[in-house]
């Protein structure tokens, strides 16, 4: 079973971006669950959200403590959130910034077996319009964690989104899935 | 016919149920308020002077039982098999054309 | 026609307003309450996008004109349905009553949420157990899938036993949890549940029928006795409407108590809901240990499942109730209703009460694992250390 935590604010789609997760990873066959803390979310406020992936049902309910992945949508969270909390050894951790791997590495508490960086802020708005970087994200974590296919990723977002909005979308987390950088650590 | 029921009213049965296997399964319709003959609760009966009467049919609107119904002729009736003589269509009557009057059975 | 079910990666909340939709409900009067709202939400969806035909929305302004509504629908002969949470089901309880005295189908989904005070939206399981003598019938799920056959299932058992019955939900862990659930198509939804066959209708002025009568004692009785016999006929109708599901549709609800792994179990662990989840992979984490222990969730809470518990409790050691829920001044409700039924029988295993999860407190398998551990000391002493344990307590 793969867990995977997002940590977003609230409004930048963390929830639905762990939901769209799960459909990408459906697409393909997968068992899924997708969920957000449980928690009263107000805009701006930081928020996390969980998806699991199994080839197995998934009875489990409770919360993800040792997360194989973390994804963070937002840059500013790396300085008042720990997200590296209870991430597993070999854990891939996935950022959405316009800085360096050193400069995030300073500061994050424990060192991921690999880093995944991305301006999705940058690219949403480009392509968006607008600064929610849920979707640009997903072409990232598609990229670094191999887990689901840009094209279900797509297609799921697209379940969400109709039309043109859609579109944009599926657009925006190709574009975010060809600019991303990983680094093995 | 003295009442806007017809045949029903001679046909109103009490209902008594024997066993538990008689009872309908939802209690609808446990009783009919035509088959309980309040009539004979009365001291004081209504009696209506047709000649006062205007056909305003407050009586009939404040009756709380079916004890008035309206007659063929527009003037009104009253089923003394239902009246109680509790004397609320006396006192709304506009035109004090409703009596009561004592009656001793 | 085959059965070829449509998969989709929903919420419970979702799960739950595509099954009333499948289940063709006629009437639908809800008032939004976290965390049910997403629920009529999405009902509200359906006839914003003309996804429904013949179905009313009746908007109130409480929880208790909600249920009147659907009483008043019901009587009028049609499918009723609502959902709520919380306090908003206690504001319904004086209804609920109504409903089943006057023996209507209506069927809820109730989100199983803390009361306050202290305001919690988090799951547990005290709105709905304190509702236990109100005449309705209570399914727990484990998952969205069985909040979707439950919904289904139970406008079926409703609409034979003339009761009403509540689908009960956790609040987020199934509400807003998103995976996979198998929906029916709708056609076959229709051969499983057929238009309902009122007891009586408000509508048939050929016969005029006055509902709300005065009971006096030589009556009222009675009527109570026919709540009782519908209550316990429904056992049957509950297993033989599981069965036909299982049949035409691969999972099998024919039992009231779903027991796992519990034939050569030393001791299981009992529960309702969603939690029984993580005790299912609690056991086999268990099992790969060496503990013979099982799981026994409780899919039914009323009418409640004596039988099976019976045949259960004769075959161990020792029950682990985990109750998601407390009664002040006595215990876990469940743990209360299984040291009832079991009291006049032969069987008596050594029974101990873990009060888990209050208001949301997660409850995960190293929990299941610490529980196991002091069951097992209870089992080797032959001997309870306590009755009733508040586990995760802090000390």
């Amino acid at each position: 079973m793969i867990e995977i935590r997002f940590h977003g604010r609230g409004g930048q789609g963390a929830v639905t971006a762990a939901n769209i997760l799960a459909s990408a990873a459906f697409l393909e066959g997968k068992y899924v669950q997708a969920f957000p803390f449980f928690g009263v979310e107000r805009r701006g406020a930081p928020v996390t959200a969980f998806t699991r992936i199994d080839e197995k049902p998934i009875r489990i309910k409770t919360q993800i403590y040792e997360p194989d992945v973390v994804v963070v949508l937002d840059p500013s969270l790396l300085d008042t959130v720990d997200v590296t909390t209870g991430l597993k050894d070999g854990g891939i951790v996935i950022i959405n910034t316009e800085k360096s791997k050193e400069e995030v590495l300073e500061k994050l508490k424990k060192k991921p077996a690999k880093l995944a960086l991305v301006d999705a802020t940058t690219i949403a708005l480009e392509v968006l319009g607008l600064p929610i970087t849920n979707t640009a994200i997903l072409g990232a974590v598609a990229k670094a964690t191999g887990v689901v296919t840009l094209e279900h990723v797509q297609k799921a977002i697209q379940e969400v989104f109709s039309g043109a909005l859609g579109e944009k979308n599926a657009k925006t987390a190709a574009e975010a899935f060809k600019k991303t950088v990983t680094y093995e650590l | 016919m003295n009442t806007l029921f017809g045949e029903g009213k001679s046909k109103a049965k009490k209902i008594a149920f024997k066993s538990v296997e008689e009872y309908p399964e939802a209690p609808i319709s446990l009783g009919a308020t035509l088959s309980n003959f309040t009539g004979d609760w009365r001291t004081f009966m209504p009696v209506v002077d047709d000649a006062k009467c205007v056909k305003c049919y407050i009586c009939w609107k404040f009756c709380p039982e079916p004890a008035i119904f309206i007659r063929e002729d527009g003037y009104v009736g009253i089923d003394y098999d239902y009246c109680k003589g509790c004397g609320i269509c006396a006192n709304e009557c506009p035109t004090k054309a409703i009596t009561m009057v004592k009656e001793e059975k | 026609m085959e059965y070829k079910p449509i998969k989709k990666v929903i919420s419970g909340n979702y799960a739950a307003a595509y099954a009333a939709r499948d289940a063709r409900v006629e009437v639908v009067a809800a008032y939004p309450i976290t965390p049910q709202t997403s629920i009529i939400e999405k009902i509200s969806e359906f006839l914003a996008n003309g996804e429904v035909e013949n179905l009313q929305y009746v908007p109130v302004e409480s929880e208790h004109s909600a249920m009147a509504a659907c009483i008043g629908a019901s009587a009028a002969g049609a499918r009723a349905f609502t959902a709520t949470s919380a306090q908003g089901l206690a504001l319904m309880h004086e209804m609920l009553h109504w409903a089943s005295g006057a023996r209507l189908p209506v069927v809820m989904v109730n989100v199983n949420r803390a009361m306050a005070p202290p305001w919690s939206v988090w799951d547990d399981q005290t709105d709905s157990l304190a509702q236990r003598d109100t005449g309705w019938m209570q399914f727990y799920a484990e998952n969205n899938q069985e909040v979707y056959d439950g919904v289904i299932m139970a406008f079926k058992v409703a609409e034979t036993v003339n009761l009403p019955a509540m689908i009960v939900e956790s609040a987020f862990i199934l509400s807003h949890t998103y995976d996979i659930v198998e929906m029916i198509p709708q056609e076959l939804v229709d051969e499983f549940l057929p238009p309902r066959k009122p007891l009586y209708t408000l509508t048939d002025f050929d016969n005029p029928i006055a509902v709300g009568a005065l009971g006096t004692p030589a009556d009222y009785y009675e009527f109570r006795y026919k709540i009782e016999k519908s209550m316990e006929e429904a056992r049957e109708v509950i297993h033989k409407v599981g069965k036909e599901f299982g049949e035409r549709f691969g999972r099998d609800y024919s039992q009231m108590i779903e027991l796992y792994r519990t034939e050569d179990a030393d001791f299981v662990f009992m529960g309702l809901g969603s939690l029984m989840g993580t005790v299912k992979q609690a056991v086999d984490v268990l099992r790969s240990e060496g503990y013979k222990v099982g799981a026994a969730k409780v899919r039914w809470f009323r009418p409640f499942p004596k039988e099976e518990l019976y045949e259960l409790a004769k075959n161990v050691e020792g029950i682990a109730v985990l109750d998601r829920n407390f009664s002040f001044g006595q215990e876990g409700i469940l743990f209360n209703e299984a040291k009832g039924v079991l009291y006049n029988t032969d069987a008596h295993p050594l029974i101990k009460n873990y009060i888990v999860g209050l208001g949301g407190r997660d409850f995960t398998v190293s929990d299941v694992k610490k529980i196991a551990e002091n069951m097992k000391g209870i089992i080797e002493a032959k001997k309870l250390d306590r009755e009733v344990e508040w586990y995760h307590l802090k000390r």
